[in-house]
C-alpha cells in the first residue's frame, strides 16, 4: 500500500503500516511545555497521581513567552518549573535561551521521524526536519508525562507542490501565507500538510521551519517535509537509509493537491485580522505604518534577519516609526552580532530585543493602540493579539518589513 | 432549556480568553474575561447550561486549554459549531466538555434563542426544530463519558 509521508512517519513508530482513520497510541520521543502552560501542567500531573516522569529525559521546559518578566506574577512559573524539574530529575530547562519552537530542533532534541508534542499550537513547527509534532492542552501534556503515550487520529494528507525559482522579493512566508489564503484558515483542519516541489528542494531548512510553522494557521494538524541532505547536515545525523525512506510514495492518496509555480508568486501579506485574508503587497501599499517587528518562531533566524539588515543597510527607518528586532534564540543574536547584522539593524534605528515571544502575543513590550497600524512577521494577525482590538496587525516577510520600515508606509521589496 | 450565545467563524482562542489572563493562577479568575473582545457582558450573562453555537473553525490558534475551561467554569453546557479546530477540540473532551458538530444549527439560530441538548440521543431541539449532530470517535465518547482525561487515566488504574 502506498503511504504519504505522515503515515510513514507514525507507521514507523508504531511498528505497522497505518492508514488515514486509524487511532493509533504512539510512544512519544519529545514533549515541550513553555513556561504559560508549566504550573497547569505540573498540577493535571499531580491530579492524575503520577509519582515519577515516564523519561525526564525526554521533557523540555522552556522559559518564552514571560521572558523578561513584565508582570509581578510571572516568575511564579518559573519558580514552579525549575521545582517541577529538581523534583522529577528534568534536566532540559532552557531559562534564557530562546523560543521554544527554535530551540527543540536548534538544540539537538527532535530529529526527522519523531514524534513530539508541545503545549503550544505551534509546536507544528518541526516538521521542517521531517518529524511529526503537533500542539495539545496541558491536561494531555500531564498523560504523556505519566505515560510517555499518547493517542491520534492518522490524518489525510494535502500535498502542496512549488516548483521552480522564487522572485528575489519573494520568501517562503509569502509562498505559506498564499497557501494559507487558498487553503483558508480552516481548510487544513484534522490534515497533514505536505510540502514539496523543487522551490522546496532547494530551501533553507530555516526557510521550511517558517511554512511548517504556519502550517495550524490553515488548522492543519501538522506541516511536514521530507528530510533530505540539508536536514541532516541541520540536525547532524548522517544521510543514510533510514532517513532516505522518510518520503511519500509516488502513488500516496491526498485528499487535495495544490500546485504552484513560484515564478507567478508574488510578495503578500496577511492583512486585518484574519490569517487568511491574503493580499498582495502592493494591492495594500501605501498604507501608514506606526511599528515594525521582526522575530518570533515564524522569521526570527539569521537569515530573516539577514534579509531584513541587506535591505536597511545604509538607511534609516522611519521617524515615527518603531522596529522592533527580536532573534528566535541566543544562538542565532550571537551568530547575528558576530556577522555584523544586529549592528546594521541597530544602525537603522531598531531596537533589538532578547529572544522570546512576548512582542508576538501582546504578552511582552510593543504594546499598540487603538488604529495603530504593525507590520509583523509573526504568524498571527488575531484581534487584539498586540494590542487593543482596534490595532491593525498585517502579516508580512522580513523583506517586506524591512522594506516597510524604511519608507514608513506599507512597501514591498 | 438554555440560552444561545452565537458567534461567527474563525473564533481563536485568544478571543475566548485573551493572553494576559493565562497568568492568572485559577480558571475561576480568568473565567469573567471570557469573549471579552467579541462581548464584554457574555461572562456577566452566561447562565449554567446556556449554549454557545458557531460557524465555521471554532477555536482556533493557540493551545491553551484554558479556553474550553473557562467556557466549562461559566457553566456552558456544550459548544456546537459547523466545525472545530483540533486543539479546541480535544481539548474540550479532555477536560470534560461536549464539543458538537452540527452543520445545520447555526444557520437556523439566532442570539438569544433558546435551545435543547439531547445528548445520548445525539439531538438538538431548537424554534421547533430538530438537529440531529455527529457522533464523537469512540475512544473521545470513553473520555467524555468518564468525566475527562483525568477521571478516564484514574479508571485505568
Amino acid at each position: 500500500m502506498a503511504h504519504t509521508l505522515i503515515e510513514k512517519i507514525i507507521g514507523n513508530k508504531v511498528g505497522h503500516e497505518v492508514k488515514p482513520g486509524d487511532i493509533v497510541t504512539a510512544d512519544v520521543d519529545w514533549c515541550m511545555i513553555d513556561d504559560i502552560m508549566v504550573p497547569f501542567a505540573v498540577q493535571k500531573f499531580e491530579e492524575m497521581g503520577f509519582t515519577k516522569v515516564w523519561d525526564p529525559d525526554k521533557v523540555v521546559l522552556i522559559y518564552d513567552h514571560f521572558l523578561p518578566a513584565t508582570q509581578t506574577d510571572d516568575s511564579r512559573h518559573f519558580r514552579e518549573g525549575d521545582a517541577f524539574a529538581e523534583k522529577y530529575g528534568l534536566k532540559n530547562v532552557h531559562r534564557t535561551d530562546g523560543i521554544c519552537h527554535q530551540l527543540m530542533t536548534e538544540a539537538g532534541y527532535v530529529k526527522p521521524g519523531d514524534i513530539a508534542f508541545g503545549t503550544d499550537s505551534h509546536t507544528v513547527t518541526y516538521g521542517c526536519v521531517g518529524a511529526f509534532s503537533t500542539g495539545i492542552g496541558y491536561t494531555e501534556m500531564a498523560g504523556i508525562l505519566g505515560t510517555g503515550q499518547l493517542w491520534m487520529k492518522v490524518p489525510e494528507s494535502i500535498k502542496v507542490v512549488v516548483d521552480g525559482v522564487l522572485p528575489s522579493n519573494v520568501t517562503s512566508k509569502d509562498v505559506i501565507l498564499r497557501i494559507i489564503g487558498d487553503l483558508t484558515a480552516s481548510g487544513a483542519t484534522y490534515q497533514s500538510l505536505e510540502f514539496s516541489g523543487s522551490t522546496i528542494d532547494a530551501m533553507s531548512v530555516a526557510s521550511r521551519m517558517t511554512m511548517s510553522n504556519m502550517a495550524v494557521e490553515a488548522g492543519a494538524k501538522c506541516g511536514v517535509f521530507a528530510p533530505d541532505e540539508k536536514t541532516c547536515e541541520y540536525c547532524n545525523i548522517p544521510y543514510d537509509d533510514s532517513i532516505k525512506a522518510l518520503r511519500a510514495d509516488a502513488d500516496a492518496v491526498y485528499s487535495r493537491e495544490l500546485h504552484y509555480n513560484a515564478e507567478e508568486l508574488v510578495p503578500v501579506m496577511a492583512c486585518p485580522s484574519l490569517v487568511d485574508n491574503i493580499k498582495p503587497v502592493s494591492e495594500v501599499a501605501g498604507t501608514k505604518v506606526d511599528q515594525v517587528f521582526l522575530g518570533s518562531c515564524t522569521n526570527g533566524r539569521l537569515e530573516d534577519l539577514q534579509t531584513a539588515a541587506a535591505i536597511l543597510k545604509g538607511k534609516h527607518i522611519a521617524p515615527y516609526l518603531k522596529m522592533i528586532v527580536t532573534p528566535a534564540s541566543r544562538k542565532i543574536y550571537r551568530e547575528a552580532l558576530a556577522d555584523g547584522t544586529l549592528e546594521i539593524l541597530s544602525d537603522a534605528g531598531a531596537i533589538i530585543t532578547t529572544p522570546g515571544c512576548g512582542l508576538c502575543c501582546g504578552r511582552g513590550g510593543g504594546i499598540l493602540s487603538d488604529d495603530e497600524v504593525v507590520v509583523a512577521t509573526n504568524n498571527r494577525n488575531f484581534l487584539g493579539r498586540m494590542g487593543t482590538s482596534k490595532v491593525k496587525i498585517y502579516l508580512a516577510s522580513p523583506a517586506t518589513a524591512a522594506a516597510t520600515a524604511i519608507a514608513g508606509v506599507i512597501t514591498e521589496a | 432549556m438554555g440560552k444561545i450565545f452565537r458567534f461567527d467563524k474563525d473564533v481563536d482562542t485568544d478571543q475566548i480568553i485573551a493572553s494576559q489572563y493565562l497568568l492568572f493562577p485559577t480558571i475561576d479568575e480568568m473565567k469573567t474575561h471570557t469573549f471579552e473582545s467579541l462581548n464584554s457582558e457574555f461572562a456577566a450573562q452566561v447562565q449554567p447550561g446556556d449554549f454557545v453555537v458557531a460557524d465555521e473553525n471554532f477555536g482556533c490558534g493557540s493551545s491553551r486549554e484554558q479556553a474550553p475551561s473557562v467556557l466549562k467554569a461559566l457553566g456552558v453546557k456544550a459548544v456546537i459549531a459547523k466545525s472545530f479546530a483540533r486543539i479546541f477540540y480535544r481539548n474540550s473532551i479532555n477536560i470534560g466538555m461536549p464539543v458538537i458538530v452540527s452543520k445545520e444549527l447555526y444557520d437556523a439560530v439566532a442570539d438569544g434563542d433558546s435551545m435543547e441538548l439531547d445528548l445520548e440521543r445525539g439531538v438538538i431541539t431548537a424554534n421547533g426544530r430538530e438537529f440531529s449532530c455527529t457522533k464523537l470517535p469512540a475512544q473521545m465518547q470513553a473520555i467524555l463519558d468518564q468525566g475527562g482525561l483525568i477521571a478516564s487515566l484514574n479508571k485505568e488504574d
